[in-house]
């Protein structure tokens, strides 16, 4: 930016709701969908991807109007978003800030790709996984997934 | 059958659900709704199922211990214990060299045992066809338990190392035709020759039922012990009824 250029938000701030920053590049919209946001749920959205980040080089932000996220359901998108801060916004003002913590099983996020699975079957049971540092291991079937854990969420 | 003469012999019965067309899960019942209503029928259930997890997924469920006696290509931890007992009826189980031979890949008895012998200083030699080795994952796991899998498309290179070869079955529906399954097969059968030069101590086990991956002339051999391994499961499997039931 040249000096004299206006310095403007990519995205203009919310007035109450959850502003998620410093979500790995590209990584947004998975974090949409381990939320259960979706074009067809009411939520106000603000998406911006691969923004300029001082720390990070490249980062995603999700403003979310009108909805103030629980610890437990952002600690879902750590597996996706490591870093990822989470800010509870009321009245235009930051109340809140916090960090996701991974939790050490997943349930319902992540579907396993083993398809002799008894959690593919017709169970009254979610998925689970246990959450073994940046692999999962199924808690039913024990199948590990090791990489591209976004493309076998559910 | 082994669990039913377990049971018979603690002085219990059975009521035994043999075939899914015999049990509700034909109508379209969940297993998780079967395991709820045998709960109120037994004290425990001993599951086997085709689905990897059905064990783990019954216990959640039901409200007397569950036994997993085989759920799909994942684990069968009973015959497990008795692998693991027949070991120690000829030897310690630390110090040695253990083969696993056959479909390792959807082999649930050698998945098992792998994960129980990594508790030991045991060095694993995995016998198997291509395409059917062990699990990436559990070769992954048995790695992070500080256990070296060593594998091998030859028995005939590795037996003379070995203290224990653990026989398994290779299935036809594995592979794409009739002849290939036959080349491989054979190729794996364990036969008088195949035992020249072997250590005195080697010993035999397989789970049973065998097809053609022992001759029936190796029985005679002192190596031969699998059939005393099937009779096993029956203490094996009775200490272990008497420990879920108290």
């Amino acid at each position: 930016m040249t000096p004299g250029q206006n310095r403007t938000l990519l995205v203009s701030q919310i007035k109450d709701g959850t502003v998620i920053d410093h979500i790995t590049a590209g990584e947004a919209l998975n974090v949409l969908t381990i939320l259960g946001i979706a074009g067809t749920t009411s939520e106000n959205l603000s998406i911006a991807t691969n923004v300029a980040s001082r720390k990070e080089g490249r980062k995603d932000i999700l403003k979310i109007s009108g909805r103030e996220l629980r610890k437990e359901e952002v600690d879902r998108i750590a597996l996706i978003a490591p870093h990822a801060t989470i800010n509870i916004i009321r009245d235009y003002e930051v109340v809140e800030k916090k960090g996701v913590t991974v939790p050490p099983v997943i349930r319902g996020v992540v579907k396993c790709p083993n398809p002799g699975c008894i959690s593919n079957a017709k169970e009254p049971i979610e998925s689970a996984f246990e959450v073994l540092g940046k692999e999962l291991r199924c808690c039913y079937c024990d199948w590990m997934i090791t990489k591209d854990i976004a493309s076998h969420i559910i | 059958m082994s669990f039913a003469s377990a049971m018979a012999r603690l002085g219990g019965t059975c009521i035994s659900v043999d075939s899914v067309e015999a049990s509700s899960i034909a109508k379209g019942e969940t297993l998780a709704d079967t395991v709820r209503v045998v709960s109120g029928y037994t004290d425990a259930i001993v599951l086997r199922h085709p689905k990897e997890g059905a064990a783990r997924l019954a216990s959640e469920f039901a409200t007397v211990p569950v036994i997993n006696a085989g759920d799909g290509a994942g684990q069968h931890p009973s015959q497990t214990l008795l692998d693991l007992y027949t070991i120690r009826q000829s030897m310690d189980l630390d110090g040695i060299e253990v083969g696993i031979l056959g479909d390792l890949r959807y082999g649930r008895t050698a998945h098992s045992l792998a994960y129980a012998l990594s508790l030991y200083d045991v060095a694993l030699h995995a016998i198997a066809p291509k395409g059917l080795e062990f699990p990436e994952g559990l070769v992954h796991e048995l790695s992070g338990r500080g256990m070296e899998v060593r594998n091998h498309h030859d028995v005939r290179r590795v037996i003379r190392d070995l203290d224990v070869l653990y026989i398994t079955r290779i299935q036809k529906e594995r592979f794409p035709d009739l002849g290939s399954y036959y080349d491989v097969a054979s190729s794996y059968r364990i036969t008088p020759e195949t035992l020249q030069g072997v250590k005195d101590r080697l010993i035999l086990l397989h789970p049973l039922p065998r097809v053609d991956e022992i001759d029936p002339a190796v029985d005679r051999t002192p190596h031969a012990r699998y059939f005393e391994q099937s009779r096993n499961g029956v203490p094996v499997r009775m200490a272990l009824l008497s420990e879920v039931m108290g």
